[in-house]
This record gives C-alpha cells, sequence and structure tokens, in this order.
C-alpha cells in the first residue's frame, strides 16, 4: 500500500515519517524510530507493554494505526531520561522499590504511571492500581511498582514538582 | 502490519457517507479496540476500512438548546467519564463506561463503537438503554432517528444499513432530569474483562420522596442483546417505596430476561445476578435521589 507522510513530535522532537496505511504505531516506534523501550507484547491492547503518552493521554501502540498519529505528540520511554542518559525520578523509584524484573512490562508501567505523577491530585492505592490495570507483570507482583509510584507523585508533590 | 484490503480516510462526515455508500462492505473504523483486534485474529482479515478515527466533528459532548444531551459517536470513554454534562446529569453513563476493560481501552474505545458492535455486554449499552438513547443515524439520503430501543438486531446485529453511520446519541431533558441511576457490572476481574452482566437501573421519585414515579432498568449479557425489562418497571410506577417492593421488583425482572449459559457463568448464576445486581442498584439509585431505603 502507498506509504504516506505524517508529521508528528516524538519525545519533544518534531518528526516526519512514511508510513504504511497498514502499520502500527508500534511498528512505527520499534522498526522505524527504532524506540525500542516500547514492547512488542501481546499484539491485541491487553498486556499494556506497548504503551505510550499520546497528546496526554496512554494508549496501547499495538492497536493504533500509525496514520493516526499525525499531528500528535507522542512520549515514550526514552523521553522520559534526560539528555545525558540520566533515568528520571520514576525509573530511579522503580530500581530502589524493586519494581521491576525482567523488565519488559516496566517501560509501559513508566508511562501509564505518568498522568498519576504529574498530577497534583492525591491518589489512594486503588486509584492508583486502576490506572495501571491496563498493564500486566508476571514477575515482581505489583506492590512494588505500586509503591514506586506512589512515592514518586508524593515526593514531586512535597517538591511542588507536579506541573498539572 | 495488519492485514488490511483497503483503508479509506475520508476528512470529513459527508466524505465518510459518500464512500460508505461507494464501498458498503467495508467496515468503519472508529477506535480500532474490537476491529483490529479480530483482524490480527484473522476473523476481519483482508477487510476494507473506512477511518473515521480523525474526524474531529464527530467527538464531543454538548448540550442543545432544549436540554438535550448529544454524545457524539466518536467520543471515548475516558472522554464521556470525564465530561462535565454527564457526571452532573448521567453519572451512571460516565460510572459505566469507566469499567470498560483499563485506562489504555478506554482513552481509545468510543462509545459508538460500543453500541454499533451489538454485543450485549457492551457496558454503555445497558444505561443508554435505561435513559431511552435516541439514535441519528446519517447516510447520503438524509438522516434517520431512531430510538435505541429498536436498534438491537441480535447478536452483533444492528440496524445500520450498509451506507449507513451513525452520527450522534441523544439523551432527551425528560429523561435525565430528576432522575438518579446506577450502574453495576459483574465481572470475574475487576478490569480488563468482559461484563458476567450488567444492570443499570434509574429513577425519578415523587416530590415526597416516597413514591417512585419512574423506573428503568436496562440489562447487559441478561439476553442476546441490551434489554429493558418492563414487566418490572410497569410494577414499580406509582408505589411506595419499600424493602418488599425491590423485592417484588427484583423477582419481576426475572420474567423479561433470557440469559445463557456460557464459560463465563451458567444461565442460573446469571439469573441470580439479575435479580440481585437489580436489588442493589435500585437501592443505590433510590439513595441518590433523596429517598430512603
Amino acid at each position: 500500500m502507498a506509504k504516506q507522510l505524517i508529521t508528528f513530535t516524538i519525545n519533544g522532537k518534531l518528526t516526519e515519517s512514511y508510513v504504511d496505511p497498514r502499520e502500527s504505531l508500534l511498528d512505527l516506534m520499534r522498526v522505524d524510530l527504532k524506540l525500542t523501550s516500547v514492547k512488542h507484547g501481546c499484539d491485541v491492547g491487553e498486556c499494556g507493554a506497548c504503551t505510550v503518552m499520546i497528546d496526554g493521554e496512554t494508549f496501547d501502540s499495538c492497536i493504533y494505526l500509525a496514520i493516526w498519529a499525525d499531528g500528535k505528540t507522542i512520549i515514550t520511554t526514552e523521553g522520559l531520561t534526560s539528555l545525558e542518559g540520566e533515568m528520571s525520578d520514576i525509573q530511579q523509584s522503580f530500581v530502589t522499590e524493586g519494581a521491576t524484573q525482567c523488565g519488559i512490562c516496566t517501560p509501559g508501567f513508566l508511562i501509564s504511571s505518568l498522568p498519576i505523577i504529574e498530577s497534583d491530585k492525591d491518589f489512594t492505592r486503588e486509584e492508583i492500581k486502576k490506572q495501571v490495570s491496563g498493564n500486566f507483570c508476571r514477575c515482581t507482583g505489583y506492590q512494588n511498582i505500586i509503591n514506586a509510584i506512589e512515592k514518586t507523585h508524593d515526593k514531586r508533590k512535597a517538591e511542588g514538582l507536579n506541573h498539572k | 502490519m495488519y492485514d488490511i484490503k483497503n483503508i479509506y480516510q475520508p476528512k470529513s462526515v459527508g466524505e465518510a457517507l459518500k464512500m460508505k455508500n461507494e464501498h458498503p462492505e467495508a467496515l468503519l473504523l472508529a477506535g480500532g479496540s474490537d476491529i483490529l483486534i479480530q483482524i490480527r485474529d484473522g476473523k476481519l482479515a483482508g477487510s476494507d476500512l473506512i477511518s473515521i478515527h480523525s474526524l474531529e466533528e464527530l467527538r464531543g459532548i454538548s448540550l442543545e438548546d432544549d436540554g438535550t444531551i448529544l454524545i457524539k459517536p466518536l467520543t471515548s470513554f475516558s472522554h464521556v467519564t470525564q465530561n462535565p454534562l454527564i457526571q452532573k446529569f448521567i453519572p451512571a453513563l460516565g460510572d459505566a463506561v469507566d469499567q470498560i476493560g483499563g485506562p489504555q481501552i478506554r482513552n481509545i474505545g468510543t462509545i459508538g463503537g460500543n453500541i454499533c458492535n451489538g454485543v450485549t455486554s457492551a457496558d454503555s449499552a445497558s444505561t443508554l438503554k435505561a435513559y431511552d438513547a435516541i439514535l441519528e443515524i446519517s447516510s447520503v439520503d438524509g438522516i434517520r432517528v431512531l430510538p435505541y430501543a429498536d436498534f438491537s438486531k441480535g447478536p452483533g446485529k444492528v440496524d445500520l444499513k450498509p451506507n449507513e453511520i451513525l452520527t450522534g446519541i441523544r439523551i432527551l431533558k425528560d429523561s435525565y432530569e430528576n432522575t438518579y441511576g446506577k450502574y453495576i457490572k459483574y465481572s470475574i476481574r475487576r478490569a480488563m474483562d468482559i461484563a458476567t452482566l450488567g444492570c443499570s437501573v434509574n429513577v425519578r421519585l415523587s416530590d415526597d420522596k416516597k413514591t417512585i414515579e419512574r423506573l428503568r432498568i436496562g440489562y447487559g449479557v441478561a439476553g442476546p442483546t441490551p434489554m429493558r425489562v418492563p414487566t418490572a418497571e410497569s410494577l414499580a410506577t406509582g408505589k411506595l417505596i419499600s424493602e418488599q417492593l425491590i423485592i417484588d421488583v427484583a423477582t419481576a425482572t426475572l420474567i423479561d430476561v433470557n440469559p445463557r449459559t456460557s464459560w463465563r457463568a451458567t444461565k442460573e448464576f446469571r439469573m441470580q445476578l439479575v435479580k440481585e445486581l437489580c436489588k442493589r442498584a435500585l437501592k443505590a439509585a433510590i439513595n441518590q435521589a433523596g429517598g430512603t431505603i
């Protein structure tokens, strides 16, 4: 099928790509742009390993057509680290809390945590669980992941860093 | 790469209607959380698609001059839940669609797609039925208006002609005014699961809050399509609120439903849920309306 030119912002960088209209955003991220933090998991929108942030909302990129990304602003886990490659607070918190083991679910969980850690609203643990309920982890269990998100949120809030 | 034969990308609703008329066999792709998965699965592999995903004119919720709430069909579930009009006037609908899948699915899935799929378990369906939603269906030949009650034609089948597109879902002022509702979903998991049974109840009480003026009860998975239970609803009209009335209404719901046995649950368990969820949702709705039970 003839490729189409789309323009989008990825991790702060304005980008143009020729995409096949049958291509998923997951393939655009991993294959075309080599953003391999976006993991190829179930391919049917159940596991959340391929989660990306699009215009401030989280989506499973495996069931999102690349052509739909035209004009959008996308964030992947690559966009969380500093230019020097230093980990962000939420990534460090996942390490400190033992919230990562095999690692395949981790980038998806990090992106799914953004609506919480970027908000100055208070969240109960149940609300945090709900926000990450579209992400599966088969190693660590969920307690450490929820601890990591909760601690990062609370720390940012104490320091006045949540910007929403 | 998805196994898609052709994908048409209209830039406006007018263009989409023309394309649907020229390619009646093409499937409308709204959020894609059902269709893209069925393409992966092979069931819809090789399909022609018309992607209406980017038609912003089909998104959003507004209040019309006469107080009618218009929900555009491409509004995502999360936007339905977050919408101030829905929160104020029909919170039961916002709660219902907040129980679909997980956050990522609620950000991509659309309320129009949910009801056009025609499946009985659609979480928005029982509440839209219980609020007598009215559908606006468009084609190149014009617009027709259809009560949602008449839309379901069987499992996975709805009253949409091959050249038609759902362009609006309306809830009239009389349907939501002074009306309080509650949706309860019973599912095996609390997230990423399909309803074993869904029950949406709404009531309008008398001024003294002692009598039920109007009761409407919608169900999902209590039969082959989302449904209402007219026998139980009419039994409650004009009756004084009491524990006995709740039991009578809940018992009467069983007359109109026809659940089946599936791997999720037996017919007998679903019948139990039909009755029990009605009791709980009805009590919650009465309490919200200012009644005491």
